[in-house]
C-alpha cells in the first residue's frame, strides 16, 4: 500500500471548509441565530485560551478578565463615544491585549500551579474593579450596546446580517490560530511546553515567548468578548466572574486541549448543554458542568477532538 | 481622638473586624498549605468544604436541634470523613499526573458541591443564631464588640496554634514533614504513606469545616460563601508562599488587618487590596514572603 | 429578505387563525398573535428577592388568569410561564429576548431587581412587546430609560422616599447617612430620598455602597456609625435589608442612631419578627389587611402559598388582570393598542386606589405610610402594620413636571 502522508494543513483546510458550510446553513435549518452567534463567540474564546494552555502549556485561570474587558471596551466605545462597530472591536482587542501584557508580565514570574492561582487572583481583582467602576454600570451591566452597521452600510440589527459577520470573524480567528501554531514561533512555544529548561538552555528567551503568547491569547479572547457584547447588546459582570474562567477551561478540556478544532467542539457542547438544560434543571447545570470536569480530568483528558485524532492515528497505523 | 483625621473609634473598629476576617483567611490558607505540602494539590474545593461545614451546623440546628457547640465538634468530623471519601474515590487518581489536573479536579468538585447546595437551599443565605453563651456585646469604649466576634479570633488562633504545634513539634508532624520532603524515604521507614496522605486531606478539609462553623453566626449560611472567600485565600497563599505553616497563619491575619485599614482610608479598594498586595509581592519577591523558590 | 419572508408567513398564519376564530365565534374576538395569550413571569426564584416576589408572583399571575377566564370565558388560550433571572441582567434580558422571539410571550411581568428590569425594558422596546414591571423600583424606568412598551406598576423609589422618607424627616430625623445596595435600585433610592430630605430641610452626610446580596454588613455599619448621622437610611431591599437590620442590632447602632428601612416588605417584617422591626415607619403600596377586598385576596393567596402576599405579588395579580382586561377592551394584543386602552381606564379595585396610567407609563395610585406594630399590638398572624396615612398618588409619585422621560411632552 502507498503510504498515506499525514498533512495537517490539508486536514485543517477541510475542517475549516466544513465549519464554514455548516455555519452558512445553520440559520436555515432552524437554529436560533442568536444562540449560534453566542456559541461562535465562546468558540473563539476557547480557541484563544487553548493557544495558551494547549500550545504553550500555561493554564490561565483568569481569562474571563480579558473576555469581559473587551466587552466593556467595545460597548463603551460604541455606545458612549459613538464609534463605528469596527473601531469598537479594534479598541476592545487593544484593551484586552494591554491587560494581557500587565497580567501576563506578573503571572509568568511563577510557574505551574502558582501561575494558575496568580491569574485567577488578578482576574478577580479585575472583577472587583469592574464591579465598582462607573463605566461598567456595576451590577446592572453596560446595557443597550447598539450593533451598528458593518462598514457603514450593512445593518447589523438584523440578526442574520450580524450572524454572517460573526461567522466570518470566527473563521478568520481560527485560521489565525492555525497560522500561529504552525509558525516557527509556534514551534518554539511547543518546545517550551514540552520542556522549558531545555528551551531555556537552547538560548530561547522563554519569558518573552511566554509573554507574547499570553498577550496574543488575551487579545483573541478580547475579540471574542467584543463580538459577544455586540451580539447580546450587553456586557455584565457574569463575563468577568471566575466561573467564566472555569467555563472556558472546561470547553477546551471537553473539546481537546492542544487541538485546533477541539475548543470549537467543546464550546458548542457546553453552550448547547447550558442552553438546553438551564430551564429544565436549574442549579443542576452547575452540577453537570462540575461532573463533566471531573470525568474529563479522570478519564477523558484528550477531549473529543483528541480522541478522534488518536483513533485516526490508530487506524493509520494499522492500515499501513 | 483622631489619627490622620480618622476617628480612633472607626480605625480600631475596622481593624478588629479585619482581624476577624483575617482569622478565617488564616485557617483556610493553613488547610490549603497542609494539603499542598503533602499532596501537591491546590484544593479548589476548600471553599466548598468551608461552606459545607457551615451547613452541617445549620442542618444540625434545623433538623436535629443540636446547637453550636455540638456543631463545632461534629462538623469537622463529618466534613473530614467526607474529604477522606473524596480523596479515596477521586483525588488519588491524579497524583501521578501534572499538578494542574488536581486543581481542575477539585474545581469541578467545587462546582458540583455548590450546585447541589444551591439546588437544595437556594442562592440566598440562611440565618444561624449566635450561641447563647456568646450573645451580647462588650463596650470597649471605642466600639461595641459583639462577644461572638471576639470568640472567633480566640478560637481560630487556638486552632492555628494547635495545628502548628502538631506539625512542628510532634512525632506525627515529623513524619508529615518528612513525607513532604521525600515520600519514598518515609515509606521505607515503614510509614503507610497513602494512609498518611488520606488523613492529611481529611484534616485539611476539617480545618475548613471549623472555619465554616465559626463563620456561620457571622455571615449568612449560603451556598456561595465558599467561592466568595476561596479566591482571596488563594491570593493569601501566593503572598505567603506555601513553604511554612507559620507563614500562612501570619499572612492570613496580616491581610485581614490590611483589609480593615483599607476600609478606613479608602473603602472602595477594600475588595481589591489583597490582590494589589499580591501583585506587589510577585514583583518584589516572586516566591512569596515565606516561600522557598523551587 | 428573510425577515420579511418570515413576517409574511406569520402574518398569513395569523390571518388564517383569525379567520378560523371568526368562523367559530360570531361575537367579536380580540385579534391575537398565535390566537393565545402567554404571560411570562420573570423573577428571582431562589435568591434574596424570592420572598418578596418569586413563586408567589407566579402564583398571583396564575390566579389573575384563572379569575379572568372564570369571569369572561374567552375563546382563546391564556397561560403563564415563568423563569428565574437569578438577579443577573444578562440572564434576564436573554430570557426576555427568547420569550418574545420564540415562546410567543405577550406580556412579561414582575421582573423584581431594577438592573434586570432596565435590561428587560430595553428588549421590550426593541421587540415592541409589553412589559409591566411590578417588582423593580428604580425611577429610571419611567425617566431616562422610559419607553412606550414598559409600564411601571406597584411602586417606585420616588414614592418610597416621598411617603416614609418625608415622614421621618418631618418627624425630626434631619441628618441622614445611606447604606446603599450598589446597583440601579439602591442608587435611585438614595438619590430620590436625598432629594426629598433636602426639600424638607434635612441633610445627607453621604453613603456607603455595599454589593448586592452582601453576606456581612459589619464593616459597612461601622462606617455608617462613624458618620454620626441621626438616621441611617437603608437603600436596599429583601435579604440585604434584613441582614443590615440584624447586624445593626448586633453592633448596638440602634442605641444611638435610628434605622430607616426605605423599602421594607411584609415578608421582611415577618422574617425579622416584630421584636426587631417594631416602630419602624415604611412605605407600602398595598397591605392585605386594609379592607374586606384586600383581606379576601390575601386569604385566597394564603391558601396557596401559606404566606400573606406583599405589594409585589398582589401587584403582579393586579397588573396581569388589568392587562387581560385591556386586551379584551382593545380587541387586540398589539402592545400599542393595549397600552392605549389601559391609559383610558380609571382603576379602583382591591389593589389600585384612584389608579391611572400616566403618559410616562407610571401607574399612579394611592400609597400608604405604615408603622410596624409592637408585639403586644399584633392580634392575629400577619397583623403587622398600623396605617398611619394614605398618601394620594399625585403626592406620592414624582410630578410629571420633573419627568426626565422623553415621551412626556413638555408644555
Amino acid at each position: 500500500m502507498g503510504a498515506i502522508v499525514h498533512r495537517p494543513g490539508r486536514d485543517f483546510g477541510f475542517g475549516l471548509l466544513a465549519l464554514a458550510v455548516l455555519g452558512l446553513v445553520a440559520p436555515w435549518i432552524g437554529l436560533y441565530p442568536v444562540f449560534v452567534m453566542k456559541a461562535l463567540c465562546f468558540a473563539m474564546f476557547a480557541c484563544a485560551f487553548n493557544l495558551l494552555l494547549g500550545f504553550t502549556g500555561l493554564l490561565s485561570f483568569g481569562h474571563a478578565a480579558f473576555f469581559a474587558t473587551a466587552g466593556y471596551a467595545a460597548g463603551h466605545a460604541i455606545k458612549v463615544w459613538g464609534w463605528p462597530m469596527e473601531a469598537g472591536l479594534g479598541f476592545a482587542v487593544l484593551c484586552s491585549g494591554l491587560l494581557g501584557l500587565a497580567i501576563g508580565a506578573l503571572a509568568i514570574r511563577r510557574q505551574g500551579i502558582y501561575f494558575a492561582m496568580v491569574t485567577l487572583a488578578l482576574a478577580q481583582m479585575v472583577f472587583f474593579v469592574f464591579l465598582q467602576a462607573k463605566f461598567t454600570g456595576g451590577e446592572d451591566g453596560l446595557q443597550g450596546i447598539p450593533r451598528g452597521r458593518l462598514l457603514g452600510a450593512l445593518d447589523l440589527a438584523d440578526d442574520l446580517n450580524l450572524y454572517y459577520a460573526v461567522l466570518a470573524i470566527f473563521l478568520a480567528c481560527l485560521a489565525l490560530c492555525y497560522r500561529i501554531v504552525h509558525s516557527p514561533y509556534g514551534q518554539v512555544l511547543k518546545a517550551i511546553r514540552e520542556n522549558e529548561p531545555r528551551a531555556l538552555s537552547l538560548g530561547y528567551r522563554v519569558d518573552r515567548y511566554k509573554l507574547l503568547a499570553f498577550v496574543l491569547s488575551a487579545s483573541l479572547a478580547g475579540l471574542a468578548g467584543g463580538c459577544k457584547a455586540l451580539v447580546v447588546g450587553f456586557e455584565t459582570l457574569t463575563d468577568a466572574a471566575w466561573q467564566m474562567s472555569g467555563e472556558v477551561v472546561l470547553m477546551t478540556l471537553v473539546g481537546g486541549v492542544g487541538t485546533l478544532f477541539g475548543p470549537v467542539i467543546g464550546a458548542f457542547a457546553i453552550v448547547g448543554l447550558q442552553d438546553q438544560l438551564a430551564d429544565r434543571v436549574g442549579s443542576w447545570v452547575q452540577v453537570i458542568l462540575g461532573l463533566t470536569f471531573i470525568v474529563c480530568v479522570l478519564g477523558f483528558r484528550r477531549g473529543i477532538a483528541g480522541e478522534v485524532a488518536a483513533w485516526r492515528e490508530r487506524r493509520r497505523a494499522t492500515s499501513r | 481622638m483622631e489619627i490622620l483625621g480618622i476617628p480612633l473609634q472607626a480605625l480600631l473598629g475596622q481593624l478588629l473586624l479585619g482581624l476577624v476576617n483575617g482569622s478565617f483567611y488564616a485557617m483556610l490558607s493553613l488547610g490549603l498549605a497542609v494539603i499542598f505540602g503533602l499532596l501537591n494539590i491546590i484544593n479548589f474545593s476548600h471553599g466548598a468544604m468551608y461552606m459545607m461545614g457551615a451547613y452541617v451546623a445549620w442542618m444540625m440546628m434545623e433538623y436535629l436541634g443540636l446547637g453550636y457547640w455540638w456543631s463545632l465538634a461534629i462538623a469537622p468530623i463529618v466534613i473530614g470523613a467526607f474529604g477522606i471519601v473524596i480523596e479515596r474515590l477521586l483525588i488519588r487518581h491524579v497524583y501521578k499526573l501534572d499538578h494542574l489536573y488536581g486543581l481542575l479536579l477539585t474545581f469541578g468538585l467545587a462546582l458540583v458541591i455548590e450546585g447541589v447546595y444551591r439546588d437544595r437551599f437556594g442562592a440566598s443565605g440562611q440565618p444561624y443564631g449566635v450561641p447563647d453563651a456568646l450573645r451580647g456585646a462588650t463596650n470597649l469604649g471605642f466600639m461595641i464588640l459583639p462577644n461572638y466576634r471576639a470568640w472567633v479570633v480566640v478560637a481560630s488562633l487556638l486552632v492555628c496554634f494547635l495545628t502548628w504545634f502538631v506539625i512542628e513539634r510532634t512525632r506525627i508532624g515529623s513524619y508529615l514533614r518528612a513525607g513532604t520532603e521525600n515520600p519514598r524515604l518515609v515509606q521505607a521507614f515503614g510509614v503507610n504513606v497513602p494512609r498518611m496522605v488520606m488523613l492529611t486531606y481529611g484534616f485539611g478539609v476539617a480545618l475548613a469545616a471549623v472555619a465554616g462553623v465559626l463563620a456561620a453566626p457571622i455571615i449568612q449560611v449560603s451556598p456561595l460563601m465558599g467561592s466568595n472567600v476561596i479566591i482571596v485565600v488563594f491570593a493569601v497563599v501566593v503572598i505567603g508562599g506555601m513553604g511554612s505553616i507559620l507563614g500562612s497563619i501570619l499572612t492570613g491575619l496580616a491581610l485581614g488587618l490590611v483589609e480593615g485599614l483599607t476600609r478606613v482610608f479608602y473603602p472602595e479598594a477594600s475588595a481589591t487590596v489583597v490582590f494589589v498586595v499580591m501583585a506587589l509581592v510577585l514583583m518584589l519577591r516572586p516566591a512569596g514572603l515565606f516561600g522557598r523558590e523551587s | 429578505m428573510n425577515t420579511t419572508l418570515r413576517n409574511a408567513v406569520s402574518t398569513a398564519l395569523v390571518a388564517m387563525g383569525i379567520a378560523g376564530a371568526g368562523l367559530a365565534h360570531a361575537q367579536a374576538q380580540p385579534r391575537l398573535s398565535g390566537n393565545a395569550i402567554r404571560i411570562g413571569v420573570l423573577t428571582d426564584m431562589s435568591g434574596l428577592y424570592s420572598d418578596i416576589s418569586g413563586q408567589g408572583s407566579v402564583t398571583a399571575a396564575q390566579m389573575a388568569v384563572d379569575d379572568f377566564i372564570a369571569a369572561n370565558k374567552p375563546a382563546y388560550k391564556i397561560d403563564v410561564i415563568s423563569a428565574d433571572h437569578q438577579n443577573k441582567p444578562d440572564v434576564g434580558s436573554g430570557k426576555a429576548r427568547e420569550w418574545y422571539d420564540t415562546q410567543g410571550v405577550d406580556l412579561i411581568a414582575d421582573i423584581v431587581n431594577s438592573g434586570v428590569g432596565l435590561a428587560a425594558a430595553k428588549v421590550a422596546a426593541e421587540k415592541k412587546k409589553l412589559m409591566i414591571n411590578t417588582g423593580a423600583g428604580s425611577t429610571r424606568l419611567t425617566n431616562e430609560d422610559c419607553n412606550p412598551y414598559s409600564i411601571h406598576w406597584a411602586y417606585d423609589t420616588y414614592a418610597l422616599a416621598a411617603v416614609a422618607g418625608r415622614a421621618i424627616v418631618q418627624g425630626g430625623g434631619k441628618s441622614w447617612y445611606f447604606l446603599t445596595a450598589d446597583y440601579a435600585f439602591g442608587q435611585s433610592l438614595e438619590q430620590d430620598t436625598t432629594g426629598i430630605i433636602k426639600a424638607n430641610g434635612g441633610t445627607s452626610f453621604g453613603s456607603v455602597r455595599h454589593p448586592l446580596n452582601a453576606s456581612d454588613f459589619s464593616s459597612f455599619l461601622l462606617q455608617a456609625q462613624a458618620s454620626k448621622a441621626q438616621v441611617i437610611g437603608l437603600a436596599n431591599a429583601g435579604g440585604d435589608t434584613i441582614n443590615a437590620i440584624k447586624a445593626a442590632n448586633e453592633f448596638g447602632l440602634t442605641k444611638t442612631q435610628s434605622l430607616a428601612g426605605l423599602l421594607v416588605f411584609i415578608s421582611d417584617v415577618h422574617s425579622l419578627g416584630l421584636n426587631v422591626a417594631q416602630g419602624m415607619q415604611l412605605t407600602d403600596g398595598w397591605y392585605w389587611d386594609l379592607n374586606e377586598d384586600t383581606r379576601k385576596f390575601g386569604r385566597r393567596y394564603f391558601e396557596k402559598m401559606k404566606k400573606m402576599p406583599g405589594m409585589v405579588q398582589a401587584g403582579t395579580y393586579s397588573a396581569t388582570l388589568a392587562y387581560l382586561n385591556a386586551v379584551k377592551a382593545a380587541g387586540s394584543d398589539e402592545a400599542d393598542a393595549v397600552v392605549a386602552a389601559m391609559k383610558k381606564t380609571r382603576y379602583n379595585d382591591f389593589y389600585l386606589r384612584n389608579g391611572h396610567l400616566r403618559d410616562d407609563n407610571r401607574m399612579v395610585h394611592d400609597m400608604y405610610l405604615m408603622q410596624v406594630k409592637k408585639p403586644a399590638e399584633s392580634k392575629y398572624p400577619w397583623d403587622y402594620y398600623h396605617v398611619k396615612a394614605t398618601v394620594p398618588g399625585d403626592e406620592a409619585y414624582q410630578p410629571m413636571s420633573a419627568s426626565r422621560c422623553p415621551m412626556v411632552k413638555k408644555s
